[in-house]
């Protein structure tokens, strides 16, 4: 069966698509960190020295850059959780909620069911995961559908109530070792865990999410549900004139999303952590609707930003130390990274978020 | 008795084109105080055009504006409004979260900073019931009906110190008793010295309450006279000139089998939200094999006709009956899918997703009949030979893999013909299908929907164009204020017949 | 349960309620000129930072104030720059906003984590200095918390007496009939914006400088949405956001009156209320109330012809 590519396909054109799109992503990059650095300076750091601190310590060593991948994984999760549902114009801001959810009831299967073996109990988190968040999503989804709520601001305010629910679980009926400062849940079984690889905490999660990502790409670009996606995406009018049912495609994309967040939870807190800990997300939900949209909720733009992403971050951990930056600036740099890409549509012709 | 005094606006020499139209060729047009001026002409004519011109919203291209018998720069509304020029559009410019007085203060130029409601409230009382324009300063105007609005429309006008009200078919959306009312609030106006330009397509009011006339054609000038001197003949001649019995293609005559009609529906009736007619009492049969065109000015519910066949808009009274079926509340894709192809205007905003490629579009209406693997996978190979054995038939080539939004909306309709063709529609509702299209792409969606009814569909076609609706057309019937004025069919007829029933001229 | 604990919850809910006060008349400015603004929170976060490290650098709270005010304001026309003049998407302009302010204000705020300053003085308002029920700590307010009344009356006669409060509104219900009456919408919105980052600022300046006299990242929990969500609930009228802004500003204090009732729920439950609470307000009137919302809000102008 052969696919019908956008463009008549020679290779050399494609590739200079390609070329354009990657210049154009770091012309967009460039500006944005000229910014960021003027920012710093007036703050009285020294950009220069945090970027190549930055570097070398991530693409400088293994370790470094073990670390990074390890960041990037819960990322591509997440931005495909908000990437699926910009494609018929939804706007997911819940990510971070939909991980917390996902996670807490994949901890509690790992809880509960501790005499499974791995091959079971692994995907059973896995499961629970995706069904956590998908719930969570699933009442800005319903409100949405109806036309009660835009659903921007319900999966907002649902982030700010999932990790208090999570913590007081933390605190109260799963508490377990650890002093009374930093409560955690018991480790889980060895069961429970990710596997990881070469002695370095990249865990399986990442295949896992590479997986989503073809799938996501498969999906979107082959299948009857990604064409009546992308149609309500260029045209809802259109498209629900030409039959395509919108309410169901809102509310399943919008769980879907959920689901695929609630699995960055699981990986997570089975790949890395081992145990629930409160406040274990420093905000992968959020940057992951900053690198979905930044990379206009394309597959490959998902990958280079979730890693650029997760350079970023890994970066800040070490600028933290050295040069006393507070962690959130990475905030800082990929919103203006996407103020730049607001700003100027132009630029990104052919891309929508 | 006294020598014949300047008119205080005179549109000389006014010519105004956009791309593939000329809008206004060389118009002229005299307005003078205390006289109702009415601009009368069919769609398209270059009615609004013009108005708009004198209003500031578009630049002529060449010709001059005289105010007084001095030349005028009209760069924008402010400056139309400086020389006390005041207009009322068909869609009011009105804010229904507003009252009546906040309205009217928005549009004052002399508003002060700190403004107090109440003088404006006695301003608007004094004038309002000098001029029988009653309305309360302090409802809010979403509670007002249309009639109501309208006056309020044109309050604003007059406390902006207007001296020339232009009104863009006023009428339209009043009734009976309202259009009486507003007859007599302009007499008034006219007594006391005010300008009125009236722009419509309705006889009778022309003839009843106009003092000047000018008729507009194609953009050109057909006449310009007294109404002493205007008779219902000479108007609707000037405002349709063509002979169009010259123009019918030569084609098969209908089927002559009467089978079950495709479409009936029997007293059908909708209802019109705001601006929008409602329906009432329509009965109307399609058979297959056939086109019925449906004729008159647009906002006399044909739009409205469309989408009520279409499901888009419910019957409220009667019933609609698809292939002998109840199908009075069916929903749009049920009726898509029993084989009713839609054909819109504006296929770039109705019908099309601009950034897929033509191909993926042209699959849009038919997913699941191209869906392989329960939805895993699409069968293209099928689609693009369904679809370019269409195209073939039809005669069309357009680019598969372009962005839909590159395709001029010649092709984009192509487009859209293609894909509701394709899979063999028993009825095809095409609504302005042609408007806004090149000569060539005119064409060939005009053989298309022959093509469709030779093999058996029925068609309904509903459009402004009266050559196309002649040449295609097997029955044609008017629509006017939302009835059916007349039904004949064509070779039946002549033009001025039908032109009465556009204009509501025939009781 | 006292008198004192009662006075001390009102207390609590005006202290915590006045920040998102203020917060939510900007954001009713805004709506009611068809702009929403989603990155309050961030706005809110920049303000209260700048001020905070203002007033401690300088040892005075009220330059504070006004650092605190600008900053919001700053804050605004760059959200302006973004959805009017470069017609951005009013909902992602106000998301990266948010995150630009969670970034920025940690980079200001950083030196001064955790530093308390001196405040405000807070007074019993003259004339209840009479009642001895009242003159206790409890019922002492900042003045930023007394201006809140002369205020409201100000923006009401803004929005509703005055001729630039006309055309606000004008551009909020249909941007394109008050460009045909002669005015500037663009011009118009962005001075909208500014005085809602304005009001935010001093919002801010409440929460960091007169009343927790500290600085945290992330302190001001969200109540940029909330302040959303009360622009729905007081059905875009400056007044009726009072009621709401008690109401919120109750939650928070419940939990405390709880803890005083003796009754044991978790925090962290308890915590939850605030969010719940407004999105429970979202559902009952969100849907009901569309009608009554700038028939504009949300669409970007794209200016005429």
């Amino acid at each position: 069966m052969s696919q019908i590519t956008s463009t008549p396909s020679r290779s050399s054109t494609s590739v200079l698509i390609a070329v354009q799109v990657i210049v154009r992503y770091l012309f967009i990059f460039l500006i944005a960190l000229v910014l960021f650095g003027m920012i710093l300076v007036i703050a009285g750091k020294n950009p220069l020295a945090a970027i190549s601190d930055t570097l070398s310590f991530t693409l400088g060593s293994t370790f470094g850059f073990s670390e990074v991948i390890v960041k990037m994984i819960p990322l591509v999760f997440t931005a495909i959780a908000v990437a699926l549902p910009s494609r018929v114009v939804l706007i997911n801001v819940g990510a971070e909620g939909q991980l917390y959810m996902g996670a807490w009831l994949a901890a509690w299967g790992a809880l509960t069911f501790t005499s499974l073996p791995a091959w079971a109990l692994l995907p059973l988190m896995a499961l629970l995961g995706m069904i956590g968040g998908s719930l969570w999503a699933l009442i800005p989804a319903f409100l949405r559908a109806r036309g009660l709520v835009n659903e921007t601001i319900t999966t907002l305010l649902m982030n700010y109530v999932a990790p208090s629910i999570v913590t007081f679980f933390i605190y109260g009926p799963w508490r377990s070792r650890g002093d009374a400062l930093f409560p955690q849940t018991a480790d889980f079984v060895p069961a429970a865990r990710l596997p990881a690889f070469f002695g370095t905490r990249v865990h399986f999660g990442l295949i896992l999410a590479l997986i989503l990502l073809v799938l996501y790409w498969f999906i979107m670009k082959y299948t009857r549900w990604g064409l009546e996606m992308r149609a309500i995406g260029g045209n809802p009018q259109a498209a629900r004139r030409n039959g395509i049912p919108l309410t169901t495609y809102i509310i399943v994309i919008m769980c879907l999303g959920g689901a695929f967040a609630g699995l960055a939870g699981m990986s997570e807190i089975s790949g890395i952590h081992g145990r629930l800990r409160p406040g274990f997300s420093p905000g992968f939900g959020y940057m992951g609707f900053l690198i979905s949209w930044l990379s206009g909720g394309n597959p490959i733009g998902i990958l280079i930003m979730s890693f650029v992403a997760a350079l970023i971050s890994a970066g800040a951990d070490i600028l933290q130390i050295n040069q006393g930056l507070p962690y959130a600036v990475v905030n800082l740099l990929l919103a203006i990274t996407l103020f730049v890409v607001l700003a100027h549509p132009t630029f990104l012709k052919g891309k929508k978020a | 008795m006294q020598k014949k005094p300047i008119p205080t606006i005179s549109l000389c020499g006014i010519t105004k084109s956009f791309p593939g139209v000329v809008a206004n060729d060389h118009i002229n047009l005299d307005i003078y105080n205390s006289e109702i001026h009415t601009l009368l002409g069919e769609n398209g004519a270059g009615k609004s055009t013009l108005v708009k011109i004198l209003y500031g919203f578009y630049h002529a291209d060449s010709g001059e504006i005289l105010f007084n018998g001095q030349p005028v720069m009209i760069r924008s509304p402010y400056d139309a409004r400086g020389i006390h020029i005041g207009m009322v559009f068909q869609e009011f410019n009105l804010i229904p979260a507003f009252s009546v007085a906040e309205n009217i203060a928005l549009f004052l130029p002399d508003l002060k900073s700190v403004f107090n409601l109440k003088d404006i409230n006695h301003r608007i009382i004094e004038l309002s019931e000098r001029y029988n324009l009653q309305v309360d300063p302090q409802a809010m105007v979403s509670q007002l009906s249309i009639g109501e609005q309208q006056k309020v429309e044109i309050l604003k006008l007059l406390l902006s110190d207007a001296r020339l009200l232009i009104l863009d078919e006023p009428t339209r959306v009043l009734a009976p008793h309202e259009v009486a009312a507003l007859l007599n609030v302009l007499y008034n106006l006219r007594q006391d010295g005010y300008a009125i330009l009236l722009i419509t397509h309705k006889m009778k009011e022309v003839l009843e309450c106009t003092d000047r006339i000018t008729v507009l054609r194609a953009g050109r000038l057909a006449g310009s006279m007294l109404r002493a001197e205007a008779t219902e003949e000479k108007l609707v001649s000037m405002m349709f000139e063509k002979d169009v019995s010259k123009l019918r293609i030569r084609r098969k005559p209908a089927l002559k089998e009467v089978k079950t009609p495709i479409l009936e529906l029997q007293g059908v009736g909708s209802r019109g939200e705001g601006a929008e007619t409602s329906l009432k009492g329509i009965d109307l049969k399609i058979f297959p094999g056939e086109i019925v065109g449906v004729a008159g000015v647009s906002g006399n519910g044909q739009k409205e006709l469309g989408d009520l066949v279409l499901g888009i808009t419910k019957c409220i009274h009667g019933s609609k009956l698809l292939f002998g079926q109840d199908c009075t509340q069916c929903s749009t894709q049920m009726i898509r899918r029993s084989g009713v192809g839609f054909i819109p205007e504006n296929p770039h905003l109705m019908a099309s997703v601009p950034f897929m490629s033509t191909l993926e579009n042209l699959v849009l209406t038919n997913t699941w009949r191209y869906a392989r693997l329960g939805g895993l996978s699409m069968d293209w190979q099928a689609v693009k030979m369904d679809y370019e054995a269409t195209m073939k038939k039809l005669g069309y080539t357009f680019s598969l893999y372009a962005p839909a939004k590159s395709l001029s909306g010649g092709n984009l309709q192509r487009m859209v013909i293609v894909r509701e063709m394709a899979h063999d529609p028993q009825l095809i509702v095409a609504s302005y299908l042609t408007r806004g299209l090149d000569v060539q792409s005119t064409i060939a969606a005009r053989q298309a929907l022959i093509q469709a009814r030779e093999a058996g569909a029925g068609v309904l076609l509903i459009s402004e164009d009266l050559e196309e609706l002649f040449t295609l057309s097997d029955r044609l019937i008017v629509l006017y204020d939302g009835k059916i004025a007349g039904t004949f069919k064509p070779d039946e007829t002549n033009i001025n017949q039908v032109g009465h029933l556009i204009t509501g001229s025939e009781a | 349960m006292s008198l004192l604990s009662i006075l001390g919850v009102i207390s609590s809910a005006i202290f915590s309620g006045t920040s998102l006060l203020y917060t939510t008349w900007g954001e009713i400015l805004d709506e009611r000129a068809g702009i929403v603004n989603l990155g309050l929170e961030g706005v809110l976060l920049v303000s209260a930072s700048t001020g905070f490290a203002v007033a401690a650098r300088s040892g005075n709270p009220y330059i504070g104030v006004l650092a605190a005010m600008l900053a919001g304001g700053l804050m605004n026309l760059l959200f302006g720059f973004m959805v009017i003049t470069r017609r951005a998407n009013q909902l992602a302009s106000g998301l990266a906003l948010m995150f630009f302010g969670f970034g920025l204000s940690a980079l200001i705020g950083k030196p001064y984590t955790g530093t308390m300053i001196k405040g405000m003085p807070r007074f019993i308002f003259p004339g209840l200095a009479g009642i001895p029920a009242l003159s206790t700590s409890q019922f002492k307010f900042d003045v930023l918390i007394y201006l809140a009344v002369p205020i409201t009356i100000l923006i009401w006669w803004l929005l509703f007496r005055t001729r630039w409060g006309l055309s606000l509104r004008a551009v909020g219900e249909n941007a394109n009939t008050a460009f045909a009456a002669g005015y500037n919408p663009r011009l118009i919105q962005y001075q909208t914006l500014f005085v809602c980052g304005l009001l935010t600022g001093l919002g801010a300046a409440h929460l960091s400088i007169a009343w927790t006299m500290t600085w945290a990242e992330y302190m001001t929990a969200g109540r940029g949405f909330i302040a959303v969500a009360l622009v729905i609930f007081s059905k875009w009228h400056p007044v009726r956001a009072i009621a709401g802004a008690l109401l919120f500003g109750g939650a928070v204090a419940f939990q405390l009156l709880l803890q005083a009732m003796g009754i044991a729920i978790s925090p962290f439950l308890l915590d939850t209320i605030p969010y719940i609470l407004t999105l429970l307000v979202l559902i009952a009137w969100g849907g009901t109330r569309r009608h009554a919302a700038p028939a504009s809000l949300g669409r970007v102008y794209q200016g005429s012809e």
